[in-house]
């Protein structure tokens, strides 16, 4: 049985990485910092607005918070903005949670071809699924070993 | 013995081709059949867009080889997408026997094989090859949606939008002399955004096994042109066949880098099936129609992955195949 | 004086989470996809030992905008809730990210009602 070691040609892969193009390092750390906390920025100016204009607090406050970014994000995904910031930006525009909105709405787009059911609503979640998968598993699993704890001791 | 000779030498008696936005305003725009504006073509997906470009150069290209539908007896066609529905599905709209072909963006030279060897032995009089290839029908097949905010790494190459066909028979025309068939390579590249180095090692031993069975030397051909290796690929490419003792890089062009403006901007230049294709049939068969090229070995390159094979660990196994064409 | 204090610890801390994301891209082959999953699990698993919240009363939205502030919102909702009851200890977290996730849905099929796929130029 011939299995896929066998092709394995680790001369010709250390060569392929001396010979392929880099990433620009310092350009690309910068531009997704600046964009990141630009983001960021956006959402504590919604903050502010929210708390002094509607008189929002705590979680409330937090929750309106990222449902605008997530608007705003969805919005520019529509447009077709997003995906040239994300170009731009990598990480930063990755990251926040205007992101995790383009990662929903981008394959909802784009799968629209395949019908309203099986494809938005079904391809909707290919890309952002794990992201509520493992953070609901992880809620689920914190939440029981907090409940533990508080009823052992 | 991968390398054979066709004893009548079959031509290409006529050639279509169509390119995309970025294509037509690409290197070699000027020289493509059908210049579009609109990557839709009208159509509402871009699967249908695809299905429209390779049916549009099927169907140019029997009428500039002055042919009717009823003088061709196949249509070998592949394309890049799951079950080639591009090719199938134009074929469906022609009354005219149907071989589906596919070894990825390597199925131009593949399908060219085929043709001129089923027109050289008797058994069809005519026959059309095509290939196509869509961007945004291949970035949603094999990568991400479109409007994903995602960097491309600078070794990505981008799909052409494009389509190619020709008709090969007997008549007047660049003919097809010999054919090097080529072996699935692998050299445990699993980088899917290195095409280039993935089917580097194909091409090179499709080359070298041509040069070595022919007793040929690189220098007998006017040029030697690779299918989409892009710029990294060509460089790791020379680099390889210069190991086995034969230099290319005096006469050696890759379709894909040459194929868009400042091939550097797209970072390694253009890909897919309607690659080679496209560029052939627009520029090449013009020069060689101009006799400003004699020889040519064109070889289309391939990597024979699919979107599972890659999540499942899978290394990428390149496919070329060469094809001599001459005046 | 003070807003603009914030505004600059904002910016610096979630550009700093940025960075590091960015960081991961060039040196490892991960995704986006990946990416924004291990994010996640590192806002979670923070605020399970209840770090992540001084980094949210340190930046403000530099630390809940991008998606580990999404599992610091989901593991806070737990450990809120594992106080009250079982039921609330399992409901908790995605009660508390109830907003977020209900958002993405409905203006995810919203926009693709109205909005169509585009190609690239580049």
């Amino acid at each position: 049985m011939e299995n896929n070691q066998n092709f394995i040609n680790d001369n010709y892969l250390n060569y392929v990485k001396s010979v392929s193009p880099k990433t620009n390092e310092k350009r690309s750390l910068i531009r997704a910092f600046l964009v990141g906390g630009l983001i960021c920025s956006i959402g504590q100016g919604l903050r502010y607005m929210f708390q002094y204009l509607v008189g929002l607090e705590g979680d409330e406050l937090a929750a309106y918070v990222s449902a605008v970014m997530i608007f705003l994000g969805a919005f520019l995904t529509g447009l077709g903005v997003y995906d040239r910031i994300g170009k731009f930006a990598g990480g930063g525009s990755i990251v926040p949670i205007t992101g995790f909105a383009n990662s929903v709405v981008s394959p909802a787009i784009e799968f629209k071809t395949e019908g309203y059911v099986y494809g938005v609503a079904a391809k909707m979640f290919v890309i952002a699924g794990p992201i509520i998968v493992f953070g609901v598993a992880s809620s689920v699993l914190v939440g029981l070993i907090y409940y533990g704890i508080y009823n052992i001791f | 013995m991968r390398t054979f000779y066709y004893k009548n030498k079959p031509s290409i008696i006529g050639v279509s081709s169509v390119g995309g936005p970025k294509e037509s305003a690409g290197e070699l725009g000027e020289y493509i059949e059908i210049k579009s504006n609109d990557d839709t073509f009208g159509e509402k997906t871009f699967e249908k867009a695809e299905k429209k470009m390779l049916y549009t150069v099927i169907d140019n290209s029997i009428k500039n080889a002055n042919k009717g539908i009823d003088d061709i007896d196949a249509i070998i066609a592949g394309d890049l997408l799951d079950q080639i529905i591009s090719a199938t599905f134009s074929a469906r709209s022609f009354d005219a026997g149907y071989l589906g072909v596919y070894n990825a963006c390597a199925t131009f030279t593949e399908a060219l094989t085929i043709g001129a060897a089923l027109v050289d032995g008797g058994y069809l009089k005519n026959v059309v090859c095509g290939t196509s290839s869509h961007f945004s029908s291949a970035e949603r097949q094999y990568r991400y949606p479109l409007e994903l905010g995602c960097t491309r790494p600078p070794q990505a190459q981008w799909t052409v939008t494009g389509a190619g066909a020709c008709v090969i028979g007997q008549g007047e025309g660049a003919k097809i002399s010999c054919a090097t068939v080529g072996r699935v390579v692998d050299f445990g590249v699993v980088d899917v955004n290195n095409m280039g180095a993935a089917m580097a090692p194909a091409a090179a031993d499709t080359l070298y096994t041509h040069f070595k069975e022919t007793g040929k030397t690189p220098d007998y051909y006017d040029v030697i042109i690779s299918g989409d290796l892009g710029i990294l690929g060509s460089r790791i490419l020379t680099d390889l066949v210069w190991q086995k003792g034969y230099d290319i890089s005096k006469n050696y062009l890759d379709c894909g880098a040459m194929v868009y403006k400042n091939a550097k901007k797209e970072y390694q230049g253009g890909s897919g099936a309607g690659c080679s294709s496209m560029v052939f049939c627009a520029y090449f068969y013009k020069m060689l129609r101009e006799k400003k090229l004699k020889r040519i070995l064109l070889m289309s390159t391939g990597a024979l992955l699919s979107s599972l094979s890659s999540q499942q660990g899978e290394s990428i196994p390149g496919i070329a195949h060469a094809v001599c064409i001459e005046i | 004086m003070e807003i603009f204090l914030m505004f600059l610890k904002v910016f610096a801390v979630g550009g700093a989470i940025c960075t590091l994301a960015q960081l991961l891209i060039n040196y490892t082959k991960i995704t986006a996809g990946k990416i924004l999953v291990y994010f996640l699990l590192a806002g979670a698993i923070l605020q399970a030992f209840g770090l992540y919240q001084y980094v949210v009363d340190f930046a403000g939205a530099g630390a809940t905008v991008p998606i580990s502030g999404f599992g610091y919102l989901l593991s806070k909702g737990a450990m809120e809730g594992a106080k009250e009851s079982l039921f609330k200890a399992i409901t908790g977290g995605i009660t508390a990210a109830g907003m977020g996730i209900t958002a993405a849905i409905v203006f995810g099929y919203l926009f693709a009602l109205i909005f169509k796929s585009r190609s690239k130029k580049n």
